[in-house]
């Protein structure tokens, strides 16, 4: 007898019916509200040109196609090109990203609501949460006040060596290569994340302007900085889904890509280092109004069932793929 | 020594951290949906015994520390210095009052203990889970005092003092778990 081959599925099969049941509710949800389902490509000529989002490339022929890390690039091109509110349910890909809350492939709910505020599409979320995953209304924090509260500084007025001396603590050194994101979020993750939403499902908004992302940005009154339109949702813990009012200026698009580039000059060689002329195109001639969220399905399965681990609620997680 | 990557951190992996070998006992991948990626890394710090919470940026990588466990028979203490035998090559090895720590108490002479060694030097002694030691000293036995479930105090032959059932006497030899301190059995002649 050789060794035993793992040929058995990750999930049991009452769980695969419960996956079944929850993707089919998120089907009816957007069906009841007359949303678009799309399927854009998951390879494509571009990805999304985030320093810390490592592609899986795959090669046609002679040429690099990337798997792709989210569908919002095709998506906005989508509501660009007239296409009203869409959703999409695919899989995405992100290389390196493996853990007990990460599987290199995974289930994403993406949608755009076009005319509507983070706000009104927040409300969506927690109708799609009560409906389709039975979970308690969603409540809303601050970002800056979390923050203030767990670590003890104000995240958009600390300086960078303050951030670096909380980091400090962590890290068992003081690490000059990390930006204000990275400190600001490896905090937050640490002292703020595992306390929230242990009742209810959250809504951390208004995020600092170094996280802002494809964000818009906003002058809160009486104050000297900028807070990102943002909100992230967490659940018992966990980042749940992820969501914009959506930037919709071309110029401001490429200032940003600028200062990424800058900030991360080459990360991978074989990784795009060019930016998607499609989607700037596609934001010159015109993105509509639209807020924006991404929801990680799996993790949303994982808490409902009350796994820990996203391997216990797909069918073959990376290592019996 | 290799290098060893955060994502090669597997639980029992020894490496080096602030000078010190140290031993990882949890790796976690934490990741933001946007951001830079870390782990969260438990370790047992070898010398001290003490575990040690950091936070490394994923991709960071760590020395191997030279770190070794081998089962090796225990011959005997001069007072000082602690004697242990590798049953496979016959060469012996020194400990010294830092290694045997408090775990000299259930050291029995011909025991095989498991020595970790640091860059070949005796680091740490891992007694068996189970040893059988004589009472050398306790109170005298209840004859057939076996229900009421009371214990007293014993001394054994190294020098360990634990909590045995009233009825054992002194010159008997114990079968005592020496993970958690405790009396299990009489030793089966």
């Amino acid at each position: 007898m050789g060794q035993p081959v793992d040929w058995q599925p990750n999930a049991s099969l009452a769980t695969l019916q419960k996956r079944a049941q929850l993707l089919q509710n998120i089907r009816a949800f957007f069906a009841d509200r007359a949303v678009l389902e799309v399927d854009t490509p998951a390879l494509s000529q571009f990805s999304v040109a985030a320093a810390q989002l490592h592609p899986v490339i795959a090669q046609l022929n002679d040429q690099h196609f990337y798997l792709q890390t989210s569908p919002e690039y095709a998506m906005k091109r989508l509501l660009a090109a007239g296409s009203g509110s869409i959703y999409q349910l695919g899989k995405a890909f992100r290389d390196g990203e493996r853990g007990r809350l990460h599987n290199p492939e995974f289930m994403m709910l993406e949608w755009y609501r076009v005319d509507w505020s983070l706000t009104q599409l927040l409300d969506e979320v927690c109708a799609l949460l009560q409906s389709c995953a039975q979970t308690p209304a969603l409540t809303q924090a601050d970002y800056g006040q979390l923050f203030e509260q767990h670590v003890g500084l104000n995240p958009h007025t600390a300086t960078l060596e303050q951030l670096q001396q909380a980091a400090a603590q962590l890290l068992g050194k003081i690490d000059t290569d990390l930006l204000r994101a990275d400190l600001q979020a490896l905090l937050f993750n640490h002292h703020v994340e595992p306390t929230l939403g242990q009742d209810a499902p959250i809504a951390v908004m208004h995020f600092p302007e170094e996280q802002a992302e494809l964000a818009r940005l906003i002058q809160p009154a009486n104050q000297p900085y900028l807070i990102a339109e943002r909100a992230e949702i967490y659940w018992q813990g966990i980042e749940l889904a992820n969501g914009y009012q959506e930037l919709t200026s071309a110029d401001e698009l490429q200032s940003r890509w600028q200062q990424r580039q800058q900030e991360f000059p080459h990360p991978h060689p074989d990784w795009p280092t060019r930016q998607d002329p499609r989607l700037l195109a596609a934001l010159n001639h015109g993105l509509p109004d639209c807020a924006g969220i991404a929801l990680g399905v799996d993790r949303l399965l994982m808490l409902m069932l009350g796994e820990t681990q996203v391997d216990r609620v797909v069918s073959f997680a990376m290592e019996r793929a | 020594m290799a290098q060893y990557s955060t994502n090669e951190f597997r639980p029992g992996l020894k490496v080096m951290l602030d000078g010190d070998p140290c031993s990882i006992m949890e790796n976690e991948f934490v990741k933001p949906g946007k951001g830079q990626a870390f782990n969260r890394v438990r370790l047992r710090n070898l010398k001290t015994g003490r575990v040690w919470e950091r936070t490394f940026k994923s991709g960071e990588a760590l020395m191997g520390a030279d770190v070794v466990d081998v089962d090796m028979q225990y011959l005997y203490s001069d007072g000082e210095f602690w004697h242990f035998m590798n049953q496979k090559s016959f060469e012996q090895y020194v400990a010294g009052e830092s290694a045997v720590a408090e775990n000299i108490k259930w050291l029995k002479e011909e025991d095989t203990c498991i020595v970790t060694l640091y860059n070949g030097m005796p680091l740490s002694v891992t007694p068996p889970n189970f040893v059988e030691l004589e009472i050398i000293e306790t109170d005298p036995g209840i004859r057939g005092d076996t229900a009421t479930g009371g214990t007293k105090p014993a001394t054994l032959s190294t020098g360990a003092v634990v909590n045995v059932p009233l009825f054992l006497n002194k010159g008997e030899v114990i079968r005592v778990d020496t993970r958690t301190g405790q009396y299990g059995s009489r030793a089966k002649t």
